[in-house]
């Protein structure tokens, strides 16, 4: 119970300051935001107007007060641009984001497992030296680069995808999911790399360990040793990594969906930032920070529960 | 119980047995011409210092020698009948595996890593079950449960959905044992069994192994740096030393007429109470490494007795008794006046009084030179 | 597996070596000028008059992705050094102190790892006006956590090793333990992270300009040519190749060096 009492502080801790610097971030602009926003045309009416809107006219403590107290409800306030909810706003980008980085994700480790198992079982061989460097590439091609090449390659050249026109899932699954192949493999890609380098390494500690002779000696084949033995036990240090990824595909997202003018997140943020939208950027920061802070808490909680060594203690 | 072995059949026989670690240049016997054999039934053990190859050659046994190593030369034959007899020194990867876990199974020396933590036990023990005897689930698991009962663990059923951390070391050395017997082999190596377990421990384990031996006439092979283990456990005894066997015979002889020097050394190294109070005897210097390993005898940079022609020749291993070999030039020499065993033992005690002696030099220079 | 471990370092130095010469030659010498624009001669295939083509805006590609290199250097350096700093300050104290002050700048700095980088970067970049500046101290913000982890673990590793006992037994200032006793055996994990940091700072400013809010026009910078080279990936699909090469490339050449140090450092450790 000690180690769950513990997580759950830094959990709580962690949020806190994200919360802190999501808030503070928009109240260390040197001068007034409203000005800021508005330019310095604005006349004094209109600044006054803002400041009451973004609450800039109070103090400090009982801002951020009021802004934690909204938050927590899931009240961001108003968009400046859209004159919408933000909440509103981002929920009606969820579809799209979410749906990309589930995709990259089932793309990345359907793809990474079995290059990673081959990888280890040809140590030192020709696969084993192929996908060493393939993964190097993977780390150091930046997704978006690699998005605009799919676009040239299977888009503009061999015509599989049309790219550019996103259609929501609520119309047609099937383009929807047409329409975002392309980004979740290009997101997937450098994940795949992470994980065929995490699965590889892994393996091989483990078919050093003293249990894999104990397999060998009651007569078992080299393929059941890999597959049950080896696997069971290295497969589980891997979901952490996949939950820690799971966080990166959706910042990654925010990149790509630009590439392939997806309307997720990643567009609404960059519209938001250029339009110094400043209620629309804290939510969305927020809400995607404490989302991947509490995946990475599940997924730290769903290792330990996996792991019969910790879970049975 | 001597006289009987010769007439029972061979189930293992090693001859002239030769490993190599493959190096860049050269090539290091690790192993070195060692010839072994264990009848039906028998219990051999193997002792020796750490180092000198006790390990290596009883993976041999089983074809599953390190990447690094290979065997180059000499036979290792297994069967239960001389017309079924194999050489697990030629087969297949596939034919070995069929061998493995069937017919010899093996015991490893650390229980606490040698079973897999995220696989239950159930699992572990009925895989070789399911795999060489084509057991259904439900045939494998009652077998197991048997094979609980058999090893002396408590609450068999509850076991099998059990992972192994759940376990204290004696337990799961126990599952360990439950593992190596599932298909009943003929032979069971067991390497250093007992070695990572408390001493109460280690007793109730032998006492198992003692078992599975008179019930089923397994033959045994038991590997240990322990000679009070060996001397417990052992119809005969071989002992190694630097790769190579250098004494072998029942254990009357090794503990009543030890011919070689290192055997010598070694008896002298064993506490008992009757010495309380005095230095123990230790054999000075340490095994020599691979590449240290000269053509003559390998002992006898360490030997109180070594002569010219040790450090030239290796000597032979020669009867001195009757199924009492032992490979010393200075024992040889001394065969000639054969039976004279009250002689020889004297020697040995005189033996190892200056063994003691050196001993104590070798401390004080090995001190100085720190 | 030798030939490998040395296999890594020296392609790394190689490639790094070749983005070091091109942004040398660079300050003295570009075929064309890097912003100098020809309608005429707008979105030219490679020849031998633009050997990588021309832009929407006629300028010569080779000369502007040349003069990226020093931009993804000046960033990649300065937001090291940012991150290299104040890394080292909060690393050496955490782990020499110790104790609360340990406990608090961990949690800050797990904090700050928990967000996911790009989109720290993000919000660093919408407080201000894009510029290059912030962008390097965005960046420079991001690589904190690593150094200042890799740091706090050396310490911890060296502060109760025996020559540091011995060292302050006989008199020797913090000063002196931190920097002349503690800081050459951690070096080479250091160089290591600052390798891998510097790839990880050359991809963030990418994304950064390729999204619009990192370096503006007219500084030539890798990611924004990205970002233009999209719009005429019909007509111009050479345009899209370059520059995203030589990213690509830059990250390989840090991420092998880093990789080659530190295996280079294993190698050492177990040789004695």
């Amino acid at each position: 119970m000690n180690y769950y009492a513990r997580r759950l502080v830094t959990l709580f801790l962690t949020v806190l300051f994200v919360v802190v610097l999501t808030f503070t971030a928009f109240r260390i602009i040197p001068g007034n935001p409203a000005l800021a926003i508005l330019g310095t045309e604005a006349s004094n009416e209109q600044i006054a107007l803002l400041e009451a809107k973004l609450g800039t006219d109070r103090p400090l403590l009982v801002q951020f007060g009021h802004w934690l107290g909204n938050a927590a409800l899931l009240d961001f306030g108003e968009s400046l641009r859209f004159s919408e909810p933000v909440l509103k706003l981002i929920v009606s980008r969820v579809p799209v984001t979410l749906s990309l980085a589930l995709l990259a994700l089932v793309i990345s480790v359907c793809t990474a497992v079995p290059l990673g198992i081959l990888a280890a079982k040809s140590h030192g061989k020709k696969w084993d030296a192929l996908i060493s460097i393939g993964t190097q590439f993977g780390l150091a091609i930046p997704s978006f680069w690699m998005g605009i090449i799919l676009i040239l390659v299977f888009g503009l050249t061999l015509r599989w995808f049309s790219v550019s026109s996103y259609v929501p899932w609520s119309e047609s699954p099937i383009l929807a999911l047409k329409s975002i192949v392309l980004p979740a493999v290009a997101l997937a890609i450098p994940q795949i790399a992470v994980i065929v380098r995490y699965l590889r390494t892994t393996m091989l500690e483990q078919l050093n360990l003293d249990y894999v002779r104990t397999a060998r000696s009651k007569g078992l084949s080299e393929r059941s040793i890999q597959y049950i033995h080896v696997l069971k036990n290295a497969l589980l240090p891997v979901i952490t990594i996949v939950g820690i990824n799971f966080g990166e595909l959706l910042a990654g997202s925010l990149v790509i969906e630009q590439v392939f003018t997806l309307p997720g997140f990643g567009s609404l943020l960059i519209t938001a930032i250029g339009n110094r939208d400043y209620p629309l950027v804290q939510g969305l920061v927020l809400l995607i920070a404490v989302t991947v802070i509490i995946i990475n808490f599940i997924v730290d909680l769903s290792y330990r529960w996996l792991d019969p060594k910790i879970r049975l203690k | 119980m001597v006289g009987n072995q010769v007439e029972r059949q061979k189930i293992l026989d090693i001859r002239n047995l030769r490993i190599e670690l493959k190096g860049r240049r050269e090539r290091l016997a690790v192993v070195d011409g060692v010839s072994l054999s264990v009848s039906q039934g028998e219990t051999l053990g193997i002792v020796g210092e750490s180092g000198c190859g006790k390990s290596v050659l009883s993976l041999s046994m089983l074809g599953l020698l390190p990447k690094a190593m290979e065997i180059n030369g000499g036979e290792i034959w297994y069967g239960e009948r001389e017309d079924e007899a194999q050489p697990l020194h030629l087969l297949k990867p596939k034919e070995l595996r069929k061998i493995r876990g069937r017919e010899v199974a093996m015991v490893f020396q650390d229980p606490m890593s040698s079973l897999n933590n995220s696989l239950t036990i159930g699992y572990q023990v009925t895989e070789g079950l399911r795999l060489h005897l084509g057991y259904s689930r439900q045939e494998a698991a009652a077998q197991a449960i048997e094979l609980f009962r058999k090893v002396g663990l408590a609450r068999p059923e509850k076991l099998l959905k059990e992972y192994p951390h759940q376990l204290s070391g004696g337990m799961r050395q126990r599952v360990m044992i439950a593992i190596a017997i599932a298909c009943n082999p003929g032979l069971l190596i067991a390497d250093e069994p007992t070695t990572a377990l408390d001493v109460t421990i280690q007793a109730q384990i032998l006492e198992v192994m003692r078992q599975i031996r008179d019930q089923d006439g397994t033959s045994i092979v038991l590997i240990s740096h322990d000679l009070g283990l060996i001397a417990e456990m052992c119809d005969r005894i071989a002992v190694m030393y630097a790769g190579r066997i250098v004494e072998e015979g029942s254990v009357a002889d090794i503990f009543d007429r030890p011919r070689h020097p290192y055997t010598i050394g070694l008896l002298n190294s064993i506490p008992s109470p009757s010495h309380k109070g005095h230095r123990l005897h230790s054999i000075p210097g340490a095994v020599p490494a691979l590449h240290e390993r000269s053509v003559g005898c390998n002992f006898a940079p360490r030997c109180q007795y070594a002569m010219e022609c040790c450090r030239i020749e290796q000597p032979k291993l020669s009867p001195v008794g009757f199924g009492h070999t032992t490979s010393c030039f200075l024992v040889v020499e001394e065969g000639v006046r054969k039976g004279d065993n009250r002689n020889t033992a004297d020697r040995a005690e005189g033996t190892g009084e200056v063994l003691y002696e050196t001993s104590v030099a070798a401390e004080g220079t090995g001190a100085a030179s720190r | 597996m030798r030939i490998n471990k040395s296999f890594s370092l020296v392609l790394g130095s190689l490639f790094v070596g070749l983005l070091l010469v091109i942004m040398i030659i660079s300050l003295f010498y570009t075929p064309y000028g890097e912003n100098v624009m020809s309608i005429t001669e707008r979105l030219q295939a490679p020849g031998s008059a633009h050997w990588l083509g021309t832009d929407n805006f006629g300028r010569d590609v080779l000369s502007r992705i040349m003069v990226g290199a020093q931009t993804a250097f000046l960033v990649g350096s300065i937001s090291v050094a940012i991150g290299l700093t104040c890394g080292f300050i909060v690393g050496t104290l955490a782990g020499y102190v110790g104790g609360w002050v340990d406990e608090l700048l961990m949690r800050a700095t797990d904090a700050l790892l928990a967000f996911p980088g790009i989109l720290l970067a993000l919000l660093l970049v919408s407080i201000f006006k894009p510029n290059m500046f912030q962008t390097i101290i965005a960046i420079g913000v991001l690589s904190v956590p690593s150094f200042a982890r890799v740091i706090r673990s050396g310490v911890l590793q060296h502060r109760e090793a025996d020559y540091v006992r011995a060292a302050r037994g006989i008199g020797a200032g913090h000063f002196n333990v931190i920097f002349i006793q503690i800081l050459p055996n951690i070096i080479s994990s250091i160089i290591t992270t600052a390798a891998l940091s510097f790839s990880t700072a050359i991809l963030v400013e990418a994304a950064l300009s390729y999204l619009g809010l990192g370096v503006q026009p007219p500084d030539p910078s890798w990611g924004r040519m990205l970002n233009e080279a999209q719009g005429y990936l019909n007509k111009a699909p050479w345009y899209a190749l370059a520059p995203g090469l030589l990213i690509t490339l830059s990250v390989l050449g840090f991420n092998l060096l880093g990789d080659g140090i530190r295996d280079l450092r294993d190698n050492v450790n177990r040789g004695g």
